[in-house]
Order: C-alpha cells, then structure tokens, then sequence
C-alpha cells in the first residue's frame, strides 16, 4: 500500500518556479499556456494498513506548511 | 551576557556568529548541538545562518523538530532573548516562533549581496541601539528569503510595530526598486508578539568588522548587550 501526498503552493502565494516554467513552456511553442503552478509529490510506502489520521497529522506538519502550501492525501491500495 | 549558538547539521554560520559575538567586551558565545536538550544556562539563544538539514522538504522545515527546539520554546515562552538569521529565521518562522514563512526569492537567483535596512523600531533588545529610520549596509545570502504572510498576517505586524527592519535604499526609501527578493511590504525582520524573538534575513554577524565593508550589523548585538540596563526595558516592562 502506498500514500501519496501532494503539496502545492497556496494561490496567494508567489511561485516564481511557475512563472519560469510557463515562460519555458512558451519558448517551446505552447503559446496559450496559462498560470503554472509547481508542488511536489511524495510517495509513502506503507506495509500495513495506513493510519489515515498519523498521515494527516504528518503532511500537515512536516511535508507542508499551511502558511503557503495545501496539500492532497490519497491512499493508494 | 551569555550566548548559546545553535548547530544542525549543515549549519554554516555558527562559527561567524561565534567569532563576531567575541568581538563584544562581556560576552561569552558557547555552541550547542541541536541534539543537546539544555541551553547551558545562555542569555541569549542564537539561531545562526546555513542550509539546516541540506534545505530538504523546505527550509528550516526539518530542524524544527530537533531537539534543542523543544527547549528554545520553553525558554522563549519564558520570556528567553532567541535571534534567528536567515535560516535561522526560516527555522523559528517553521517552529511556530514567528508568524509567515520565507519562500523561493522572487527571481529564482540565490543572493549574495550587500543590502541596505531601515530600522523601524527601536524599542526592542535587538535594535535599542539603533535609531528610528536608521540605515544599516548589511549582506543578505539565500535563496529562499521572500517573506510572506497573509494580509491578516501582516496587519496585525504592522499594528504592533513588529516590523522591526525593511529593505531600503542607500537614503532609507523603502520601495520594490529596493525589495532584493521580494518580500511582502519589503519586511526583512520581525519580532514576535512578547518581543523576544527576532528573525531577519539578513546577516548582522556578517558585518561586525570594517574588513568586511561594513560594521552596521553591530548595532544587533550591542543592542541584545545593552538591554539589561535599557531604559527601553522598563517602558516595555
């Protein structure tokens, strides 16, 4: 089993990485490209069945930070 | 008056914060390992500058939950003088100490540079030395240095004179002209509500000595020296 948790930066929050990437991706011909936007992913290997509540806790306070960053948790079986 | 400076692994600052606080007649700077639990009996806790843990995740976001941190909050809670720089200051921002977080600079370069601050307040243990509107050349070196808080946030600094040091020009105009990374309202250092816990970007200890081209960073800790005996201390008192 496997969790994956998924941060992304906050809207209000400057992504200066996203501005760069869009503007890469207008160079490489992708003219309509709109905002970007770059989080990062973590995969979390789990031998058992996951404490979804320890996991929670765990993105929370380690793997993001709720002052400039939302993160997704997904359980994948 | 007795200093305690932190160390985690990737810490690259200790040893200049060490060296500057020497400089002080009637100071004594100690380092103390992030896996150590007792602050030594210090005064005076020093969060230096460095790459804390290599900046993975985010930075400061793993020093957090060493050890020693547990201890530096009790000992801020009790009122304990903390200085954090740079990612000192990112680790304090992470722990809670302070509000807001510092993000990836605004044009994506690591800055090494010298910067101008403007003092904006004075009635602090770190900046009672100084004057109000005071400008201070002091060098900033990071990547991730923009600080940012949410509008609520930023009010609320702004109400309580937290704001403690902005970007400037030479002449003390605080402008975006003026912002190196993009910080919100150009903040380059805050305190915390009880006034006892700073964290600035920038590097004070970086400039303690005219060799290094400037010695206005020693207004921070002649401030942190003279505040037992501040008048300043009765008033906030």
């Amino acid at each position: 089993m496997k969790a994956i948790v998924t941060v992304m930066p906050k809207p209000s929050v400057l992504d200066p990485q996203g501005a760069a990437t869009a503007e890469a991706m207008k160079h490489l011909g992708l003219e309509s490209v709109g905002r970007v936007r770059v989080g990062k992913s973590i995969e979390i290997e789990l031998p058992g069945e996951p404490n979804e509540e320890k996991l929670h806790e765990i993105a929370r306070d380690l793997l993001s930070n709720p002052v400039i960053e939302d993160y997704a948790l997904e359980i994948v079986r | 008056m007795k200093f305690a400076v932190l160390r985690f692994p990737g810490s690259n600052c200790d040893q200049d914060c060490i060296h500057a606080l020497s400089t002080f007649p009637g100071t004594e700077a100690d380092y103390v390992w992030h896996k150590d639990t007792s602050l030594g009996g210090a005064d005076v806790v020093v969060v230096p500058g460095g790459f804390s843990y290599g900046d993975y995740l985010r930075t400061g976001s793993i020093a957090r939950f060493s050890p020693i941190m547990k201890t530096v909050k009790e000992f801020a809670a009790a009122g304990g003088l903390v200085i954090g720089i740079c990612n000192g200051f990112q680790i304090l921002c992470e722990s809670g100490l302070l509000p807001g977080a510092l993000v990836r600079n605004r044009d994506l370069h690591f800055l090494c540079k010298h910067v101008y601050l403007r003092v904006e307040q004075t009635d602090t243990p770190f900046t009672n030395a100084s004057t109000k509107g005071a400008v201070l050349n002091v060098p900033v070196a990071h990547g991730e240095g923009c600080y940012f808080a949410d509008d609520e946030t930023l009010k609320r600094l702004n109400a309580e004179g937290r704001v403690l040091v902005r970007y400037c020009d030479a002449q003390g105009q605080v402008s975006d002209a003026s912002n190196p990374n993009g910080s919100k309202e150009n903040i380059a250092g805050i305190c915390n509500e009880g006034r006892n816990v700073f964290g600035l970007m920038p590097h004070p200890e970086r400039a303690c000595d005219p060799f290094l081209g400037s010695t206005d960073g020693s207004v921070i800790f002649q401030s942190l020296l003279n505040w037992p005996t501040s008048p300043l201390r009765k008033s906030a008192a």
